[in-house]
């Protein structure tokens, strides 16, 4: 499949790497030629000089024989234009545009429509919504959810006093007194699918999967003790604080905002008139002492510099705050920033860029497709939700007489409303869901990938 | 430097190697030449023996690479690959002397065809095969021969972009399409086309199989070995235009057939780099056919090795179809001109390549017009594309290297006393990967005569000039080696 991503900024890099990775012809347009070269020189893609938005250019990266189109440059407005004029150069085109001021959301998928969007993708409205969701809960550093939200893999925040430190993990699910898997386990930066007699050592980060109605106990059992967030404090008004303010203040949570730039906080203020928004330097203790840090319940780094962000929230783990996220737009996610002590760490681009790759892989095989792909432990594992389809086969055969590949796992069998944690004598049938997790580097484009054959 | 990566890859271009020498044992075989077929069998043994252990110190690599480790890569590739392809040769007792088989195979696979051989005729077929076969292995490169049939990169697969840039000539090594290995099989299949069309057009002129072969290889690699004595000058007038024709389309820049086929023609033809190559071309001929006029029977035969002439020299084949050493100094000092332009960048031909020359005297108009009007701003550019000022730096650092290398080989070269034209002719005959050069080293003698220092230069010489400098002149620098 022929791909064009316009733009190569935090985005388009992101893309690059995954999209190249699963061997899709990637042509990279962009008018910087130090970021083509940087490319060029590290994945196998092709790279073309200029503007997006250009007729010309975008002939010259083979816009009409290609089949998408991902727009990701940093204006928006060249991102319409671009996916408009390649549309007009190829009809069967598929296009993708980055959309992300908060002045246009409303106006989206009027915008679809006129601009002929096969989606729209808003990396900081995305990040909001996972930091909203972790908030929710806050004991657990990582939360994503699939079948509708019934089912959740979950990194629980594990401490020295935890009770998983002796047992081996296959007692888990007697510890906390609730269906649960463990479908992934992180150690020394390394992320692995457990076997039954692994036990823990300090420093270990495991992965589990849980329905979403035994998160609660989960929690309680495995004693992480959570009050519920009430207060929230917000550090930088850029587009991410507005997006997540708004959905906090929606929720009914108090929110502070602490932002350096005078300009910006009018902004935000007009935007948000429930939010309290503090002129100040967020960079400095005493500026988040006066504005009573040590009383709040969650602290949220997202001003836009990566380094600021962690400095701010080892500032707020410092000073016991119990939830604190930090934003990194630049980063890549690293073992080495998972022990530092900022919190759970939300990659606005590693979001984006895998919703773009699920749309991806749908577009490929049109049937049979994955309905959510989540990529957990630093991208080491992946996450993916599929429908059992009349296609699928060794339907109602137990699990543990299938031939299922090394270091794939079937962590949740949802059954219409009813979700199964499977053992070996779980099957499935046909219109159930089921979450596999791979830990390693091949990807499950369809279910029927998963069969060693 | 990641050495186990450069390993890897090492191991497979003597894989690859040795199964290019089963061919000419096959030949050897049917002939029933006995001591050439035994130095095949040994070859291909010693080759397949270094592979595997190659392959074997070297399986637990890691795929990071840099720009550095791909010039290094490709720089001892070459040279291992040169020293397992001269056992033939050296065992077989064909060339009883090491260098001096070293400096044939090396002459093959840098496609300059300068041989140490004072005739060749009696030599036995595999051995002829192998010797024409090689110019069609270094032609497009064994590297991109291998980038095209290993598995596509699933990490950090961008690595291969330095061993293409390394290993293809031209100032500005682009790809064809997104993925290395798919530019690499454009590339070889249109080398492979356009050498069955060579094939075809030779065998149609009622030239034998074998022969059509290794003139075809000759002729796609640029190289110019030929199985003759007497070059191509034998054959006839239709065969030696076959020749002509084809030298220079292996000369052209192989994204024009790739633009051709995706049907881009207009674009083709508006190429600045090859209407200069061609227009060089009918110039020249145009001039050295009226220099020599008289010396042929009729204007047919004039035009036609005035013809050939120049496109052997232009597309640093090296064939010839007459004594062109007999010539007036004119045209002898065109034929000389020509050694160094070379071919289209992205061919299989040598020398400083076309595009690059036009670039530089881009960029020296640039410089002069700076000198009238310091405060001008002005980009460099061809086929109306902005080149970038990293490229013509690189270009002006190729040429200083360039004239550096061919002055100080000559200083080491005429230390064995033939004449100065001579010397410098067989420099610059090596460096642009021709073949034959003036007087001594003319189309009708040979290098044999040189003493082992200056043929170990010469190879290096021939090295540098096909990899493009700086893959060999890196292996000589100390910052390569240090962590």
């Amino acid at each position: 499949m022929k791909i064009l991503i316009a733009g190569g900024g935090k985005v388009g890099a992101a893309l690059t790497r995954q999209l190249s990775a699963e061997g899709y012809d990637l042509t990279l347009i962009d008018n910087n030629p130090e970021v083509l070269a940087s490319t060029v020189n590290q994945y196998d893609v092709m790279a073309v000089e200029g503007n997006c938005a250009a007729m010309d250019v975008l002939k010259e990266a083979g816009v009409e024989d290609a089949d998408l189109l991902i727009a990701a440059t940093s204006a928006d407005e060249v991102n319409l234009l671009c996916c408009l004029t390649a549309h007009a150069l190829n009809k069967k085109l598929h296009t993708i545009a980055r959309i992300r001021n908060p002045e246009y959301s409303n106006q989206v998928y009027l915008m679809r429509g006129a601009f002929a969007l096969s989606m729209n993708v808003n990396p900081e409205k995305q990040a909001a919504r996972e930091m909203l969701r972790l908030l929710q809960y806050p004991g657990f550093l990582h939360r994503e959810t699939f079948a509708k939200g019934r089912v959740a893999i979950v990194e629980p925040r594990l401490d020295v006093n935890s009770p998983l430190k002796d047992p081996p993990l296959s007692q888990l699910p007697d510890i906390v007194k609730c269906r649960v898997l463990v479908c992934t386990v992180v150690r020394d930066g390394m992320a692995s699918a457990p076997s039954g007699d692994f036990v823990l050592k300090e420093g270990d980060r495991i992965y589990v999967t849980a329905p979403n109605d035994t998160l609660a106990a989960l929690l309680r059992n495995l004693n992480i003790i959570s009050r519920p967030v009430k207060r929230v404090m917000l550090c930088g008004a850029g587009r991410i604080s507005y997006y997540l303010a708004d959905l906090l203040i929606k929720s009914g949570l108090e929110v502070k905002i602490v932002e350096r730039d005078y300009t910006a906080c009018r902004k935000i203020s007009e935007l948000l008139p429930r939010a309290t928004v503090i002129q100040g330097d967020a960079s400095r203790q005493a500026t988040l002492e006066n504005e009573g840090l040590p009383e709040y319940d969650a602290l949220v780094s997202l001003t836009g510099l990566d380094e600021l962000n962690m400095v701010i929230s080892m500032i707020g783990s410092d000073l016991k705050v119990p939830h604190v996220i930090t934003k990194l737009g630049h980063m890549e996610s690293t073992p080495i920033l998972n022990s530092l002590p900022i919190g759970s760490i939300v990659y606005p681009k590693e979001l984006c860029s895998n919703t773009i790759v699920r749309y991806v892989r749908a577009l490929k095989n049109q049937t049979g497709a994955a309905v959510a792909v989540h990529s957990i432990a630093e991208g080491q594992a992946e996450a993916v939700e599929f429908l059992v389809d009349k296609d699928t086969k060794y339907c109602g055969v137990p699990l543990k007489d299938l031939n299922i590949k090394k270091n794939v796992l079937v962590v949740c069998i949802g059954h219409g409303a009813d979700i199964e944690i499977p053992n070996g004598n779980s099957s499935f049938q046909e219109g159930d869901t089921l979450i596999l997790v791979t830990n390693g580097d091949h990807i499950i484009y369809s279910l029927n990938d998963i069969f060693q054959d | 430097m990641n050495y186990k990566m450069i390993g890897k890859f090492i191991s497979r271009v003597l894989a690859i190697e040795a199964a290019f020498m089963i061919v000419p044992l096959l030949i050897g075989l049917v002939d029933g030449s006995r001591a050439d077929t035994l130095a095949f069998v040994w070859a291909i043994l010693l080759t397949a023996a270094g592979s595997a252990l190659l392959g074997l110190l070297c399986r637990h690599e890691t795929s990071r690479f840099q720009a550095r480790d791909g010039l290094v890569c490709v720089g001892v590739s070459w040279i291992a690959m040169s020293i397992f392809g001269c056992l033939p040769f050296f065992l077989g007792g064909s060339i009883p002397n090491f260098v001096d088989a070293l400096f044939e195979i090396v002459s093959g696979f840098t496609t300059t065809g300068a041989s140490i051989l004072p005739e060749v005729e009696s030599l036995s077929r595999c051995i002829l095969y192998w010797r024409s076969f090689s110019h069609w292995v270094g032609g497009m490169g064994v590297l991109v021969f291998l980038l095209g049939i290993t598995s596509p990169g699933v990490r950090g697969s961008g690595f291969t972009m330095h061993l293409l840039r390394a290993e293809s000539p031209g100032p500005d090594v682009g790809k064809l399409v997104p993925h290395m290995r798919d530019t690499a099989k454009i590339l070889y299949l249109i080398y492979i086309g356009l050498t069955l069309l060579n094939i075809l057009f030779l065998k149609l002129g009622g030239m034998g199989t074998f022969e059509a072969l290794c003139t075809a290889f000759g002729t796609a690699g640029t190289g110019g070995f030929g199985i003759k004595n007497d070059s191509i000058g034998g054959y006839s007038p239709y065969i030696q235009n076959v020749c002509t024709v084809f030298m220079l389309l292996f000369g052209i820049n192989f994204s024009c057939y790739f633009l051709l086929l995706a049907g881009h023609i207009k674009e083709v033809f508006k190429d600045e780099e090859l209407r200069c190559y061609l227009g060089m071309v009918l110039l020249s001929t145009g001039l050295i056919a009226f220099n020599i006029r008289g010396m042929y029977e009729t204007v047919e035969e004039t035009i036609r090795h005035a013809a050939f002439q120049v496109a052997s020299i232009v597309t640093t084949t090296g064939f010839a179809t007459t004594d062109f050493d007999l010539w007036p100094s004119f045209s002898k000092t065109i034929l000389l001109c020509l050694m160094f332009v070379g071919a289209c960048a992205g061919s299989t031909g040598g020398g400083m390549k076309v595009g690059r020359l036009l670039l530089i005297f881009k960029n020296l108009r640039r410089s002069i017009h700076r000198f009238i009007s310091p405060n001008q701003v002005q980009v460099v550019r061809n086929n109306d594309r902005v080149i970038s000022e990293e490229v013509l730096n690189n270009t002006n650092a190729y040429l200083a290297a360039y004239g550096i290398l061919i002055i100080a080989s000559f200083i080491v070269v005429s230390w064995d006393g033939y004449g100065i034209a001579t010397n410098f002719s067989a420099v610059v005959s090596c460096f642009n990967n021709i073949g034959p050069g003036l007087e001594a080293v003319g189309p009708t003698c040979n290098f044999g005569g040189y003493s082992i220092l200056s043929k170990l230069v010469l190879i290096l010489d021939m090295l540098a000039g096909r990899l493009e400098i700086f893959p060999i002149l890196v292996l000589f620098s100390r910052r390569t080696w240090k962590r």
